[in-house]
């Protein structure tokens, strides 16, 4: 702990002085990696022209910074009333102002050409080799594969770190907070468009290392694209504030090789098809079955707001455990599942398959002081999902 | 009786020449009466400066939570939904309840004393425009105590996370009415007070730089808090009433909130940041014992910063998803802000330059506006670039820029002014060596706690979370460690200011050697209760 506390201490001393002497933006950033000072190493071509761009205009910055407060200070040590300098009366030059109102002018005007050249770049999502959509959700994002190698494939991705590290009863993991249980997995080399939006208050998908960040808007669909140049795990995380666990919901993209990718899209539409098969509309369900499927489920997408036991976290965040809508008739649940509750943070999970959403209530119906006996079938779902079209 | 004491006070705004009111100059109604009913624009600038020191300390308090709980990664101290109205009302309070009534304390306690009349054109209106902002607080404060706890929706209340949230919304939204209103009326009378109350001869062109600054700002104000009261109007409607303004299942749309609300809020920043510049357009003159450079284009430039604030707000939106063009438009308009700023940044150096320099408090404070303001603005460059900003947005670095800008900027000036203008509104002289620890602990903890969140950002730390990846944890404990330095070094300001008005050495009536406002010039210190009875006599 002491250790730990001193090699923080003297990390913040190099930090600073690095800092407080160059701003250190533009050395090599391996060689500053342990202290993280700069933006991440890029790993797409556009990154790299934003890094750069960011390097040439953080230079900028300071040279004119330096100039100026040059100036400044120089004034300070030597124009001083205990050095005995004299008070001059000047307070006007035409000419000066004129060019101290034209150089930056100038300077803007070079920075601008760079700047637009990667603007116009950063929004040409023409010609993609595939498009994905990316759905944000409190507390995580749904993705579906649209067109290209890989179409038809969708799942969604949640935060993987165990509850006992965010709490501290656990030691934290390498990846803490920025790890997923679903990957999105893309080739390399190839342009991936992104389509993104929401499904109940906005939020922003951001992934550092591939320089793509784009709010996601419910209602709206933006898109925003990106090609990696190297496989391997990028990770970003919601950038706009969406609630309760905004810092939750992280995305972690996997860029694989060509055959390797090849291979994922197989083994995904086999698994796929396999889910198909389980969940085929005519299976019969026993009450145990669909309980211990209605578990996962819960665990996915209702207990951040209704807590494990059930209790929830009243009033934004009513109890299920005893609760007269679980409790009840179970055509009103139904309702509540699917439609959400305008203006309150019950959401819509019309999203979620009749096989989902019927185990999901299955388990609320018959968990903690719940004990209903009864069971809601996918052919129960169907029948509602109808009824509210 | 304060009936009479006030009809008094107005008499005396009107037709102060009169001879025979003299014995009433310092007639005032004593203990809470004065307060509650004054009209007197140097008791209405007190309660305003006291309200935003108060508030100063609330929203101060909200940041230590939020930085206790940022000191290590996990969570340990507060839960997500707490830590968002942690973050929430740290934000509304600084900006409405701290920083923009201290600037209107200055305001009253400053225009007439600098343009020769004995006091604000709307005595009545002064104290009401006061008085809307303790209720106001009260709504913001008994929001955390609303049935589902403070709103954790963002200073900036995002359509439509704020459908979403509980009761205390709704008072949010009412103390931002309240709050509005209370800076309308405000910036009237400043209006008002300016361009009719000055005496012969002072043109408008030979105000002191403090009021162009607040004239300005006061346009500013009634063009934008208007704007403000309509975007939280349609969110209370959305919330309630069944119309669908930011609900795209409605035909409306959530990015429209943040248009409207960044319309208001560009200028926001400038309503902040402009009378700061006012302020230390008056304090570094004083120490360089030479008057300030470049008059005419201080004026200018604050004006065009003033309109063009009205032209770039989207560029707080650029990950929203605009149309290139427009983010082209927004970042070439962005970009062009940097040049009336250099100018005024480039005339308090030449201020300097050649001058007699001492470094007492206030000009410390100014100095260390000047330095840190800068490069406040140098970040907003950077940010300013869409390209780099689509990496920068919402993280950390943005959260290092504007409180470079808004404490270094508009805090540090405030205190600049407080020190300056002490000896002057007291009578009293603070203690020298005292401030002087003031600025250095705050100089120092203030780079502690911001200059690492630059790093924080860039490599990806997003703003508004609770918990965090453990590469952010250094640079977490380090600005943590700097926020609670920051935080017990204002007590010490408190400490000065109280021995100051109950013990500091008597001031002189030109307090300051190149000091040359008619607040030194012409009135003793300190000033008396109706500042000009009959108008000075201008050259």
């Amino acid at each position: 702990m002491r250790n730990k506390l001193v090699k923080t201490i003297s990390n913040t001393f190099a930090a600073l002085t690095t800092a407080a002497t160059a701003m250190s933006l533009m050395f090599p950033a391996t060689a500053f990696a342990e202290y993280k000072l700069n933006l991440q190493i890029p790993n797409s071509a556009l990154g790299h022209t934003i890094y750069d761009l960011h390097t040439i205009i953080t230079w900028v910055c300071v040279v004119i910074f330096i100039v100026v407060f040059g100036f400044m200070f120089y004034a300070i040590f030597k124009h001083r009333k205990s050095v005995g300098h004299p008070a001059s009366n000047f307070h006007e030059h035409f000419w000066v102002e004129v060019a101290w109102t034209i150089v930056p002018c100038i300077i803007l005007l070079v920075m601008m050409v760079p700047a637009t050249k990667a603007l116009i770049q950063l929004r040409d999502t023409s010609e993609p080799d595939m498009t994905i959509k990316a759905t944000g959700y409190q507390w995580k994002w749904g993705y579906d594969y649209i067109k290209g190698e890989g179409e038809g494939i969708s799942f969604y991705s949640s935060l993987s770190t165990p509850r006992a590290q965010i709490e501290g009863t656990e030691k934290k993991g390498e990846h803490y907070l920025l790890e997923t249980d679903t990957h999105v997995v893309v080739p390399v080399g190839k342009k991936i468009r992104m389509l993104v939006t929401a499904a109940d208050v906005i939020h922003a998908w951001w992934v550092p290392a591939l320089a793509v960040k784009q709010d996601a808007v419910p209602g709206f669909i933006r898109d925003t694209w990106f090609k990696a140049t190297e496989p391997g795990i990028f990770r970003g995380q919601c950038a706009e504030l969406c609630g309760k666990d905004h810092g939750f919901m992280p995305i972690v993209v996997e860029v694989k090789t060509a055959a390797d990718y090849s291979k994922w899209v197989d083994s995904q539409k086999a698994s796929m098809k396999k889910a198909a098969v389980a969940d085929a509309p005519d299976k019969a369900w026993t009450l145990d079955e669909l309980k211990a499927r209605g578990e996962k489920v819960y665990a996915a997408n209702c207990v951040a707001c209704h807590q494990p036991t059930g209790m929830g976290n009243p009033p934004t965040f009513p109890a299920l455990s005893g609760s007269k809508i679980v409790n009840g008739p179970k055509e009103e649940q139904l309702d509540r599942v699917l439609n959400g509750k305008a203006g309150t943070a019950m959401a819509p999970f019309k999203h979620l398959s009749d096989a989902d959403l019927a185990s999901v209530i299955t388990y609320t119906r018959n968990s903690w002081a719940n004990k209903t006996g009864e069971m809601v079938a996918p052919a129960d779902v169907k029948a509602a999902r109808a009824a509210t079209k | 009786m304060s009936t009479a004491t006030h009809d008094h006070a107005h008499g005396h705004s009107h037709d102060g020449g009169h001879a025979h009111d003299d014995h009433a100059h310092d007639h005032k109604p004593y203990g809470m009466m004065r307060w509650l009913g004054s009209t007197n624009h140097k008791d209405i600038g007190t309660m305003y400066l006291w309200f935003s020191f108060t508030m100063f300390l609330v929203g101060g308090v909200m940041a230590l939570i939020i930085r206790a709980e940022l000191f290590q990664p996990g969570l340990q101290i507060v839960r997500p939904e707490f830590f968002n109205s942690m973050t929430t009302y740290h934000g509304l309070i600084m900006v409405f309840g701290a920083i923009m009534p201290a600037f209107v304390g200055f305001a009253n306690w400053l225009i007439p004393m600098q343009i020769g009349a004995p006091d604000m054109a709307f005595p009545r209106m002064n104290n009401l425009s006061f008085w809307l902002l303790p209720p106001a607080a009260m709504l913001l404060i008994a929001a955390q105590f609303a049935p589902g706890g403070g709103a954790g929706v963002g200073w900036t209340m995002y359509a439509p996370l704020t459908t979403q949230a509980g009761p205390a919304m709704d008072l949010t939204i009412f103390a931002v009415h309240i709050l509005g209103m209370s800076s309308i009326m405000g910036s009237i009378n400043i209006i008002t007070t300016i361009l009719n109350m000055r005496a012969p001869g002072m043109t408008l062109m030979k105000m002191p730089l403090f009021c162009w600054t607040w004239l300005i700002t006061a346009y500013l104000l009634v063009a934008s808090m208007p704007v403000l009261a309509g975007a939280v109007t349609m969110t209370l409607t959305d919330r309630h009433f069944g119309t669908n303004f930011f609900n795209a299942a409605g035909g409306g749309d959530p990015v429209l909130y943040q248009h409207i609300f960044w319309f208001f809020g560009h200028p926001e920043v400038y309503i902040i940041a402009i009378p700061a510049f006012g302020v230390v357009s008056q304090v570094i003159p004083a120490f360089s014992r030479k008057p300030l450079f470049g008059y005419a284009s201080m004026v200018y430039a604050t004006a065009s910063i003033a309109i063009l604030s009205f032209m770039v707000w989207a560029h707080h939106m650029y990950t929203v998803g605009m149309p290139v063009e427009a983010q082209l438009y927004f970042m070439y308009a962005t970009t062009l802000i940097a040049i009336p700023t250099g100018v005024k940044v480039f005339n308090w150096v030449a201020t300097m330059w050649k001058g007699s320099l001492t470094f007492e408090t206030p000009m410390l404070f100014a100095l260390g506006f000047l330095f840190l303001f800068s490069l406040g603005g140098f970040t907003g460059l950077v940010l300013s670039i869409v390209p780099v900003d689509v990496q920068l947005h919402d993280t950390y670095y943005v959260v290092a820029h504007f409180h470079y800008v808004m404490v270094a900027g508009a805090l540090f000036s405030a205190f600049a002014g407080i020190y300056f203008w002490l000896p002057k509104w007291t009578g009293r002289m603070y203690n020298e060596t005292l401030g002087k620890w003031h600025f250095w602990l705050s100089l120092i903890f203030f780079n502690v706690t911001f200059f690492v969140q630059h790093f924080l950002g860039l490599a990806g730390m997003p703003r508004r979370v609770p918990d965090y990846a453990l590469q952010f944890a250094e640079f977490n404990m380090i600005s943590s460690i700097g926020a609670f330095g920051f935080g017990l070094s204002q007590l010490l300001f408190l400490y000065v200011v109280v021995k100051c008005i109950t013990s500091g050495e008597k001031a002189e009536q030109k307090q300051w050697e190149g000091a040359d406002s008619l607040e030194w010039t012409h009135l003793p210190s300190p000033a008396p209760y109706h500042s000009f009875v009959t108008p000075p006599a201008l050259k």
